[in-house]
C-alpha cells in the first residue's frame, strides 16, 4: 500500500466547489479522507493543489508519424505540461478508423504512456469527409469522442448524418472548422499582414461559416458539436449567441490564438505557422472577451509536433502546427490570469479539468475522494523562461523559445503516482 | 550623400530606407554609363562566383541578371528549377548550402514562395538578391522602375503613378508601392476588386475601379500583366470583360496627359492589358525598363557582393 499526504496546499477543487487551504490524501492510488503515518508527505505550502489537467486536444503523431512525437514521447510531455490525461486526434497512419487501431492505440498507451492516453475515432472513413466511419463500433472500442480533426467535412449532409449518428451513440462531435473554398490555399490570415507578404490569405470568414454550420446541425440533430480551436471574433460571437439559446456548442482557445497576431509572421518564420492561423488583435481581444464570459469554455494546446527539417523549408511548402504540451499552462496563468486578469485560476482550472471532463463524460478530473488520484501541483507565481532543447517532446515547433512567463506545473500525479516533477 | 551600403542581401524595398534605394540609383547611373561604352565590361566582381537559381522560370530577369554579371565580371552559373535536385526532394536549404560549399558569392533566388530569399539569407554567408518571390517583392523590378521614372521625369517625390492590373498577385505591385511611397509619391491602384483588395489601403496606397477615373491625372501608369494561367476562374469573368473595364485601349489613352509614362514590366499581353499601338507608341519606356533593368542589377550585384566579401 503506497500513501501520499500533500500538505497544506491550495486545494482547488471546482467540481466540489472547493478553494481552501487543506491536505489532499492518496491511498493506493485513489483520493481518500486520511492516509496512513508512515505516508509519503509533499509539502504544497505556497502552491495549487488542483485536480489532474485535462488536454483534449493533442497530436502524439503515433501510430505512422513517430519521427514528430510518439504516445511515450507525447504523454512525458504531457506530464511536464501538469497533464495527466490527453485526447490524442485521429490524423494518424493508419487513422482510427476502425476499432482495430483504437485496440493499438490503447494498448501502447498503457504499456509506454505515463499519463491517461484517451484517443478518438474518425468521423469519415480516412478522414476523407464522404462516408461515415463505423461510429457505433468505435464507440464499443472506447473512443471518448469522433473528430476528423485536421480536416473538415464538407458536405453539410454527410455531416448532419455523423452527428445524428454520434447521438444514438452519445458521442461527442468534435469539428475542425474550415471552409476549403473560402481558405483555398491560405496560410496565414487574411488581412493587412497577408497583403504586405504577399502570403496566401486564410480569410476568417473561412472559420466561421463553418461554426455557423455545425450550430445549425447541432440544433437539428440536437446533439453536442465541439468546434475546436476557435481563432476569430466572428466564431466568437455566433457561438455566444448559440449557447445563449442552449444549443449544444462549445468552442476552445489554444495558447498561441492568445499570445500572438498575425504580426508574428513578418520574418517568414514557419514556427509560427499554424491552422487556423494567428489573427489580428481584434480576433484575439474577443477571444479573451469569450474566454471572460464562458463563451469559450475548454482550454487546449492542439499541440502539433513536427521535425525541424519538416519546419525548416518555404513558409508555403511547411506543415501548419505548434507544439504545446509543455508551455500551455504556463502562457494560459500568464496571459490569462496574471496579465489580462481575464479569470481567476478557480476558473482556469475547470477549464482544463471539469469542462473538458463533461464534454467528454470522462471520470477525471476531481479530487472527490474515491477518484483517481490525478493530482497537477501549481506554482501560479513561479516565474521562469521556456527553454525549448529541454522539452520532453521529440519535436521543437514552439514559437516560444525564451519567452519568460509566470506560472507553470512543478508535480505531476498520476494515479498515485509522480510522473514529473520540476 | 551620406548614405553607405550596408546590406549583403538585396529581399525587398520594404526593408529599405529612402536614402538606400536613392543611393542604389545613383550608383546606377554610373553602371549605365558603363553600357555605352564599346568595352561594356568593368573588373568590380572579377572572381566572383554568382549563382542564377531559378526555381520558377524566368526568361528576362534571369537574362538581364545574367548579362549584369558579365558586365561586371563575375563567373555566373544558372540553376533552374528542372535541372536543381530540388526535383529529386533535396530541400531549398540543402541546395543552398551545397552552393555555398562551392564558394558561390551570390545567389540571385526565383522562387514560387514568398520569403524563400529571406530563409537562404538567415542561413547563408552569400549574398542574397531575391529575383521575386511567390507575391511578395521583386526589388530590382522595382528598382529598374523606379530608375526610369527618375531619369525620365527628374524626380519621383510628388508624381502620380498609377499600377493597373492584378495587384493581389504581384510582387512588382508590392515592391513598387514600397519604393514610390518611399520616395514620395502618390500611388493608385486599380483593377478588379477581387485583385485590388481594400486592405492594400492599409499600405498607403489609393484604390480606384475606374480607370477613366484615374489616367487623366496620373504622371506615370505602370501596367502589370494579367496572370490569367495562374488565376482560378474566380477572381474575374474573363479577358473580354478585363479589356472592356481596364484595358489600357487606345481611346483611353487618349486620356493620358502628354508627359506621362507608359511603364510595363512585361512580358506584355498585346491586346489585353495594353493596346499594341499604346505599347509601340511615344509615351511608352517599355523598353527603356529593359535596359535599365540591366544598370540596376548591375547597381545591386555591385553594392551587395562589396558587402558579403
Amino acid at each position: 500500500m503506497t500513501s501520499i499526504i500533500i500538505r497544506n496546499g491550495r486545494v482547488i477543487d471546482p467540481r466540489n466547489e472547493r478553494d481552501e487551504l487543506a491536505d489532499v490524501c492518496i491511498v493506493d492510488g485513489r483520493i481518500t479522507e486520511s492516509a496512513p503515518q508512515n505516508a509519503e508527505v509533499i509539502e504544497a505550502k505556497g502552491l495549487i493543489v488542483a485536480p489532474g489537467l485535462i488536454d483534449m486536444h493533442v497530436h502524439l503523431r503515433e501510430p505512422g508519424f513517430s519521427h514528430k512525437e510518439t504516445i511515450e514521447s507525447g504523454a512525458r510531455a504531457a506530464a511536464a505540461g501538469g497533464f495527466t490525461t490527453i485526447v490524442c486526434m485521429p490524423n494518424t497512419a493508419p487513422v482510427p478508423d476502425n476499432p482495430g487501431t483504437i485496440a493499438w492505440i490503447k494498448d501502447r498507451a498503457s504499456a509506454i504512456a505515463c499519463v491517461n492516453v484517451l484517443p478518438t475515432g474518425a468521423i469519415s472513413k480516412n478522414l476523407a469527409g464522404e462516408e461515415l466511419a463505423p461510429i457505433g463500433s468505435l464507440a464499443q472500442a472506447g473512443v471518448v469522442a469522433i473528430t476528423d480533426d485536421g480536416h473538415c467535412i464538407q458536405n453539410h449532409e454527410v455531416m448532419r448524418r455523423a452527428v445524428e449518428y454520434a447521438r444514438m451513440v452519445a458521442l461527442p462531435v468534435l469539428d475542425h472548422c474550415q471552409d476549403y473554398n473560402l481558405v483555398g490555399n491560405g496560410v496565414v490570415h487574411e488581412g493587412y499582414c497577408s497583403t504586405l507578404l504577399g502570403l496566401p490569405g486564410w480569410p476568417a470568414a473561412g472559420e466561421e461559416a463553418i461554426v455557423m454550420r455545425n450550430i445549425l446541425l447541432a440544433e437539428l440533430c440536437d446533439h453536442h458539436i465541439h468546434c475546436q480551436h476557435i481563432s476569430t471574433a466572428g466564431s466568437v460571437r455566433f457561438l455566444r449567441e448559440a449557447r445563449a439559446r442552449g444549443v449544444k456548442i462549445s468552442g476552445e482557445v489554444c495558447p498561441h490564438h492568445i499570445a500572438l497576431t498575425d504580426d508574428a509572421i513578418q520574418n517568414f518564420d514557419t514556427n509560427y505557422k499554424v491552422n487556423p492561423p494567428l489573427r489580428s488583435q481584434a480576433d484575439v481581444d474577443a477571444l479573451l472577451e469569450g474566454i471572460a464570459d464562458g463563451t469559450l469554455s475548454i482550454l487546449c494546446s492542439d499541440h502539433a509536433p513536427h521535425a525541424d527539417f519538416e519546419k525548416e523549408v518555404e513558409f508555403d511548402a511547411a506543415p501548419f502546427g505548434i507544439i504545446g504540451l509543455e508551455t500551455e499552462l504556463g502562457l494560459f496563468l500568464d496571459l490569462l490570469v496574471h496579465k489580462h486578469r481575464t479569470i481567476d485560476i478557480a476558473r482556469l482550472i475547470e477549464m482544463y479539468t471539469v469542462e473538458p471532463a463533461r464534454l467528454l463524460k470522462i471520470d477525471v478530473g476531481t479530487l472527490s475522494v474515491g477518484a483517481q488520484a490525478d493530482v497537477t501541483l501549481i506554482d501560479p507565481e513561479l516565474e521562469w523562461t521556456v527553454r525549448v532543447d529541454q522539452f520532453r517532446s521529440t519535436s521543437r515547433n514552439s514559437p516560444f523559445d525564451g519567452w519568460k512567463l509566470k506560472g507553470r506545473a512543478v508535480w505531476t500525479i498520476v494515479g498515485g503516482k509522480t510522473v514529473w516533477k520540476l | 550623400m551620406t548614405t553607405r551600403w550596408t546590406r549583403k542581401d538585396l529581399l525587398g524595398l520594404r526593408e529599405l530606407t529612402a536614402d538606400e534605394i536613392n543611393f542604389v540609383l545613383e550608383t546606377t547611373d554610373a553602371f549605365k554609363q558603363i553600357g555605352t561604352r564599346e568595352i561594356k565590361k568593368v573588373p568590380a566582381l572579377r572572381g566572383k562566383t554568382l549563382v542564377n537559381f531559378f526555381v520558377e522560370p524566368s526568361t528576362r530577369t534571369r537574362t538581364s541578371f545574367e548579362l549584369a554579371a558579365f558586365r561586371l565580371s563575375a563567373d555566373v552559373i544558372n540553376i533552374s528549377a528542372t535541372t536543381s535536385s530540388l526535383t529529386k526532394g533535396e530541400t531549398l536549404k540543402d541546395t543552398a548550402r551545397n552552393l555555398e560549399a562551392l564558394q558561390a558569392d551570390i545567389i540571385v533566388l526565383r522562387h514560387s514562395s514568398a520569403g524563400a530569399p529571406q530563409f537562404l539569407a538567415n542561413r547563408l554567408k552569400a549574398s542574397v538578391i531575391n529575383a521575386g518571390d511567390g507575391a511578395h517583392e521583386h526589388p530590382t523590378q522595382a528598382l529598374l522602375d523606379l530608375y526610369t521614372i527618375r531619369e525620365r521625369r527628374g524626380k519621383i517625390a510628388g508624381l502620380h503613378v498609377a499600377i493597373i492590373g492584378d495587384i493581389l498577385f504581384s510582387r512588382v505591385a508590392r515592391s513598387n508601392i514600397f519604393g514610390l511611397l518611399k520616395l514620395g509619391a502618390r500611388v493608385t491602384l486599380v483593377g478588379p476588386s477581387t485583385l485590388v483588395p481594400r486592405d492594400f489601403e492599409k499600405l498607403g496606397a489609393e484604390i480606384s475601379y475606374k480607370i477613366e477615373d484615374v489616367l487623366p491625372n496620373a504622371d506615370v501608369v505602370n501596367l502589370l500583366r494579367i496572370q490569367h494561367e495562374r488565376q482560378r476562374r474566380e477572381y474575374f469573368p474573363g479577358l473580354g470583360e478585363y479589356i472592356r473595364l481596364f484595358g489600357l485601349t487606345k481611346q483611353r489613352a487618349k486620356l493620358l496627359k502628354p508627359d506621362c509614362l507608359i511603364m510595363h514590366p512585361g512580358p506584355i499581353n498585346r491586346g489585353v492589358e495594353i493596346d499594341s499601338e499604346v505599347a509601340d507608341g511615344q509615351q511608352s519606356v517599355i523598353l527603356d525598363q529593359v535596359t535599365n533593368g540591366l544598370a540596376v542589377r548591375m547597381a545591386v550585384l555591385y553594392l551587395c557582393g562589396g558587402i558579403a566579401s
